[in-house]
């Protein structure tokens, strides 16, 4: 290990002191903006987990998102909080696998279009549910708990979702899956599960944004199908991850802080207009930072140290 | 009974008329258009506008609207699309890039409208009268769509199997590489492919505003039913969205009338992934493409 090393790990320990520390000075406003950053900091990252290294595009963040948000609003008044939240793990991962084996089997074309549509889906089921058996749309999440709690578990889940990812692309998943990515009929004949490879880690990503939306839930009080399954969430995530550069693990991350600032000053100050917005960014971010900012970095990195050797290549 | 197959007729001859310019897109010029209901939406605008600003009759109103939906699609896919299209290593690359772009594209176009128009849900009263067909009561309206639905499909088949022009857009949907080694300019086909799904998707926006209530926000779900008639009919396939569109309108209209209105969209996925689960490539698509 270099200096180099022992000193990232050094500010890496102090950095996440310093934002553990946060709830104790910052007011309601900043907290609340903290919490933002770190939502989609842990969302995007683990929509990277999974389409970085597949190239899949999923639109199933919210679907996720909502059903854990779901699971605290039904279940957080009954049960210990722990105990909520492994049972919202359960079933993120159990949908993450019933999606993933029905489509993931097929080309990433249907596995984008019932992504697009899912959480749509669960809405409908969940609205349909309210409706026929509860006789009442909304729920009130009664849950004792305070928003620094809240902060310090996403700060918990961000940890984690590094660690996690940091862990699974240094192992044979991680390396079957950049296989995968090149060349699916390649790892296919290396022998390569790979099936099981993408469903495995659909489901890891999919328990993150689980746990995501059952960690927020108590922030809003009160919800409804239409709050907790937003497809806007789902967009969002895309571009963060997509404006960072989603084949690295720093990259979504780098993309989230930037844009959530963006999108919460944007829906403060120009509401109507703000889908708009989203849409042109989306565009720049598309066709002028087609790897994202990482991809960004890396090049002129690459480039530097090549460029004097050029003049003696030349004829 | 007969009521709820009649409805379900109409709407899965709707369907199929939607489905069919987005089998064009993405089966000829390789575009998965997320932005496709958006652009039947902004269609259903237009008509709402020229029949109350201007007292224009939306069938007259197609006239108008179906070229601007030509020419606003060839433009977009020289400006817009191009340069993705130059840029893409191979056909799954172009899938991606595609995907992303019109992604953007739909949050543009929806934003437009939002402001434009606001979040309500907008619709107008054109030939509502109520006509006997079977012993069952329908609107005129629905009737009159589902039959120019039905006389475009046909001209548009027609075209496709009929003529020189049509066949070298097959070829261009079949092997783009081997298209371009018998002289067909694939470029400019999968443009003119692109622009006539325009076409279509301007013509479905007008007839469904005849009888159906819309708002800036309501694209995607005619974007997600328009991509399971697509793949389930298999992709590039005109034969293929008539089947599969008619299917899902049944199942839909069977459903919400014998079980709940509710559970539409639920039925819409069951029978997608029943079928995918059969037949990965959709009822009439090729085995490997």
């Amino acid at each position: 290990m270099s200096i180099a090393h022992i000193a990232a790990g050094i500010a890496a320990v102090a950095g996440l002191a310093a934002l553990a520390l946060l709830p104790l000075y910052a007011d309601a406003y900043h907290l609340s903006l903290a919490l933002g950053l770190l939502q989609f900091t842990v969302l995007a990252t683990a929509w990277g987990l999974f389409s970085g290294p597949t190239r899949y595009v999923s639109l199933a963040t919210t679907a996720f998102f909502g059903v854990g948000a779901y699971t605290v609003a039904v279940l957080g008044e009954l049960l210990a909080w722990p105990l909520v939240l492994l049972i919202a793990v359960a079933i993120g991962a159990l949908m993450a696998v019933i999606v993933g084996v029905s489509t993931l089997r097929l080309s990433g074309l249907h596995f984008v279009i019932f992504t697009f549509g899912l959480a749509e889906l669960v809405r409908q089921l969940v609205i349909w549910y309210e409706v026929n058996k509860t006789r009442v749309l909304g729920r009130y999440v009664f849950v004792d708990i305070t928003q620094s709690d809240i902060y310090w578990q996403l700060l918990g889940l961000a940890v984690a979702v590094f660690a996690i990812g940091w862990l699974v692309a240094r192992s044979r998943l991680g390396f079957a899956l950049r296989i995968i990515g090149e060349d699916e009929t390649v790892a296919r004949h290396c022998g390569i599960n790979v099936t099981f490879a993408k469903v495995a880690l659909f489901a890891i990503s999919a328990v993150f944004m689980t746990l995501v939306g059952a960690i927020m839930a108590p922030r809003w009080t009160y919800i409804e199908p239409s709050i907790a399954f937003n497809p806007t969430i789902s967009f969002e995530v895309v571009i963060m991850a997509l404006l960072g550069g989603a084949h690295r693990l720093w990259g979504p991350a780098v993309g989230a802080i930037p844009l959530t600032l963006l999108f919460e000053f944007l829906s403060a100050r120009f509401p109507s207009t703000s889908t708009l917005i989203i849409g042109i960014v989306f565009l720049l971010i598309v066709y002028a930072l087609p790897s994202g900012v990482v991809g960004l970095w890396e090049r002129a990195r690459w480039r530097r140290p090549a460029a004097p050797a050029a003049p003696g290549v030349q004829p | 009974m007969t009521n709820a197959i009649l409805t379900g007729l109409m709407l899965g001859g709707m369907y199929a008329l939607i489905a069919m310019g987005l089998t064009l897109q993405y089966g000829v010029a390789r575009i998965m258009n997320l932005s496709y209901g958006e652009f039947l939406v902004a269609a259903a605008f237009a008509s709402y506008w020229l029949f109350t600003g201007w007292a224009l009759n939306p069938l007259v109103g197609l006239a108008v609207v179906v070229p601007t939906g030509f020419g606003v699609s060839m433009i977009l896919y020289r400006v817009l699309l191009t340069p993705l299209v130059r840029r893409a290593p191979t056909r799954d690359a172009l899938e991606v890039d595609s995907i992303l772009a019109t992604f953007g594209m739909m949050f543009i176009v929806q934003g437009i409208m939002l402001t434009m128009f606001g979040g309500a849900y907008f619709s107008y009263s054109f030939l509502s009268i109520p006509v006997a067909v079977l012993g069952e009561t329908l609107a005129l309206n629905r009737l009159i769509a589902f039959g120019l639905a039905v006389l475009f499909g046909v001209a548009l088949y027609l075209a496709l199997t009929r003529t020189r022009f049509g066949t070298a857009i097959r070829a261009v949907a079949v092997d783009p590489a081997a298209a371009r080694l018998v002289a067909i300019d694939v470029t400019w086909i999968s443009a003119f492919a692109f622009a006539i799904g325009g076409a279509l998707v301007a013509a479905a926006g007008v007839l469904i505003s005849m009888f159906l209530t819309f708002s800036a926000s309501s694209g995607v779900v005619f974007t997600m039913k328009a991509l399971i008639v697509v793949v389930m009919g298999g992709v590039g396939n005109l034969l293929g969205c008539l089947v599969a569109g008619l299917a899902l309108g049944l199942s839909e209209s069977l459903v919400a009338t014998f079980v709940d209105p509710g559970l539409t969209l639920a039925v819409n996925f069951a029978l997608f992934l029943g079928v995918l689960l059969v037949k990965p490539a959709g009822l009439f698509g090729r085995a490997q493409r």
